[in-house]
């Protein structure tokens, strides 16, 4: 293999070094910009993970794993992960690949950037060796690799039903140029590849196309058009991609690391938030996720179309995206990326300025009973459903639990609501004001039955020696105990998951566990992780009754689908807002373990 | 005047030519909802607040309408959402309230 041209240099290499080099400097820019936004302590938290070698082996694990193999979209979608890691992983190898020959090769021109991308026309073949062979082999099975997935891109751009989803994004004018510049670089480069190889040389693929070539175009081909085209596609790829959805490639390789350090959103446009938003391929697979799209004109409102609105900082639309969403969680369950939909919100919420800000210096809550071991907590929600309270303190009874009920006169509210609201600030009031009241009784175990309380006694609370435990678990290991022992005989039972239960605080199989005792459990139509909203989150601001019914029928029609006898969950307010449309009994678990002593 | 054990009150609770309602128009517009409120109390029998700041959201309105400063009930709201699940109306409460919190600032401040 030996150099053709002796400059080393052809025109035709221009457009892709300007966009070489424009979307290198963008990108560096941004990143110290990035940087720089961030606040103190978080940007030493970031350098100090970059140096320490767990972390940073982990950095290089995630980025391989998400970033090149694409890992996570296998496991959710096979045909989606192949296509994907195809055009990720091979354009990789082609590049790396390209340096390995020219280090081989002509290792005179390593230092030039364009050399291994145009590679097999600046070079002749005077004799054919295996090691070239087995290059040019590689290389034409990792070209071949990235075509495949452009083809398949090609279909799933038309026909997204053939891969599994409903709904795709629609993709905003630029992205449309990014996408058609991306489809057009790797034929090219076949076509460029090949009319060259009968001087370059090739392999199973360049060899016969060339072939082919001569075959319809004579002896003379005329290989210049081709890789001048293969130049300007890439040119215009890399000019495009800061302003389209493209920029999730660089964005997701500075986001791994950043997460990993543990950074959390703090400042919606600055800083972590911004590599997140940035870092939104748009793929739209939160789209078929959002419990929302149950009424069609909701669509725009998922979190995809967020970091869009984001990126063109339209804030009337944020605003709007913001307030509606019911903060489920399932669009970042489900997401490649693993975008925090709900915290990019109630950031947003949380930028707004009010003219009333509430106070409750002037609250003074009785102190509880003393001397109890347990404390049980039901929650404002639990006050429209009595019959929760009811169940949880018979079973509690039942087992000889020492308990005092902190709120059986109504209470202070946990402080989860009004931090959805986005007011920190109010709910870190409520926050001190329950934390002083638990801690004076001298409990060391707080039931709550509600979710939404759990998870912010969870997150939020500093309750040292206390242990904070949902009432599904705490009935749970009663059972374990042999303290109760329900008898299985209520017949079908299918659990919904409620979000902040399941999604929120990871407890999926202590409800199950205690169900199994009491009935048949039979399956929903989406569990787990991906079980649907109910529809009556008090995550949304905006979405008013009427169009809420919509989505708690679709939530409700999916938890049938087995035909149960009862609906079992373990939230009042999934209680509650599903008893509305209910065709047969909804009953929290507490409930259904009350009926089967 | 014979005493029969009960007075008439004059006819002067709500002095339309007086009345500012130029915080309830602002609301009106942000959620139209709130006219559809036949205050029946639901609310107020529910809210989480009423012990502390006399909070109840038909109050609230009621005042609005008639031109009162209610900013002081509104202190103690903590948004826990009740009011609005059990509003026989559908009328999103929660937001109302957010709604209101956020106009004191942007407007009506001096109003009264």
């Amino acid at each position: 293999m030996t150099d053709r041209i002796a400059s080393g240099f052809h025109p035709f290499v221009l457009p892709f070094l300007i966009g070489m080099a424009f979307v290198l400097s963008y990108c560096l820019f941004g990143m110290i910009r990035i940087i720089l936004q961030l606040s103190k302590e978080d940007r030493r938290k970031f350098f100090m993970s970059l140096i320490t070698p767990k972390i940073l082996l982990k950095d290089v694990k995630d980025i391989f794993l998400n970033c090149l193999i694409h890992v996570k979209l296998w496991k959710r979608n096979p045909v989606l992960g192949y296509m994907h890691s195809s055009i990720a992983f091979g354009w990789f190898m082609l590049i790396v690949l390209g340096h390995i020959e020219v280090i081989l090769f002509v290792p005179a021109r390593a230092k030039l950037l364009y050399y291994p991308i145009f590679f097999n026309y600046f070079v002749s073949e005077n004799e054919t060796t295996l090691r070239g062979a087995v290059l040019f082999f590689l290389m034409d099975f990792f070209l071949l690799v990235v075509l495949s997935g452009i083809a398949l891109a090609i279909i799933k751009r038309f026909r997204s039903r053939l891969f599994g989803m409903r709904r795709t994004t629609k993709p905003a004018a630029l992205d449309l140029v990014g996408l058609y510049s991306l489809w057009a670089i790797f034929p090219l480069r076949l076509i460029a590849e090949s009319l060259t190889a009968d001087i370059s040389g090739g392999s199973f693929l360049t060899l016969p196309s060339n072939w082919l070539a001569h075959l319809f175009m004579g002896h003379e081909l005329y290989p210049l058009p081709a890789w001048w085209a293969y130049s300007i596609a890439l040119c215009i790829f890399m000019c495009v991609l800061p302003f389209t959805r493209y920029m999730h490639i660089p964005a997701e390789m500075m986001l791994i690391p950043m997460r990993n350090a543990g950074l959390k959103i703090r400042n919606l446009n600055k800083g972590f938030a911004k590599v997140e938003v940035l870092s939104c391929p748009g793929c739209g697979v939160c789209i078929d996720a959002c419990p929302m799209i149950a009424s069609r004109s909701n669509v725009k409102d998922c979190t995809v179309y967020l970091n869009r609105q984001l990126r063109r900082g339209n804030d009337k639309r944020i605003d709007q995206i913001s307030d509606k969403c019911l903060l489920c969680g399932k669009c970042q369950a489900v997401c490649q990326v693993g975008v925090q939909g709900p915290d990019l919100r109630v950031a947003r919420r949380s930028t707004r300025g009010y003219g009333i800000n509430q106070d409750y210096s002037n609250i003074s809550a009785t102190p509880l009973e003393k001397g109890h071991k347990v404390l049980y907590f039901s929650g404002c929600m639990s006050q429209l459903t009595p019959r929760i309270g009811k169940a949880v303190t018979a079973v509690m009874d039942k087992a000889g639990v020492d308990y005092e009920w902190m709120d059986r006169d109504g209470g202070l509210c946990c402080g989860r609501p009004i931090l959805l609201a986005g007011r920190k600030e109010q709910a870190r009031q409520l926050i001190a004001k329950n934390t002083e009241l638990i801690l004076a009784s001298g409990a060391d175990t707080l039931v709550v039955n509600c979710p939404i309380c759990y998870r912010v006694f969870r997150e939020e609370y500093n309750l040292p020696g206390v242990r904070v435990v949902h009432h599904s678990e705490f009935f749970a290991e009663l059972v374990s105990k042999g303290m109760l022992s329900p008898q299985n005989g209520i017949g079908k039972i299918c659990y919904h998951d409620p979000c902040e239960l399941g999604r929120g605080c990871g407890v999926y199989d202590a409800p199950r566990e205690l169900l199994s005792r009491c009935g048949t459990l039979v399956k929903a139509g989406h569990e787990k992780e991906l079980s649907i909203c109910c529809g009556g989150s008090l995550g949304s601001l905006s979405l008013n009754f009427s169009q809420r019914e919509a989505i708690t029928r679709n939530s409700y029609a999916d938890l049938t689908v087995a035909d149960p006898d009862v609906i079992a969950t373990a939230c009042p307010l999934c209680l509650s807002t599903y008893s509305r449309y209910a065709d047969r009994p909804v009953m929290d678990i507490a409930e259904i373990l009350m009926n089967q002593q | 005047m014979m005493d029969f054990g009960f007075v008439l009150s004059k006819s002067s609770t709500v002095d339309l030519n007086k009345v500012d309602l130029s915080m309830y128009r602002q609301l009106e517009k942000l959620s139209p909802d709130v006219r559809t409120c036949m205050a029946c109390g639901s609310c107020s029998a529910t809210c989480t607040a009423a012990p502390y700041s006399g909070m109840s959201v038909r109050k609230v309105i009621l005042g609005l309408q008639r031109g009162n400063d209610v900013s002081a009930m509104l202190s103690n709201c903590m948004l826990c959402g009740k009011c609005t699940m059990v509003c026989p109306r559908g009328i999103n409460t929660r937001n109302l309230i957010l709604n209101l919190c956020r106009i004191h600032e942007t407007g009506g401040r001096n109003d009264r």
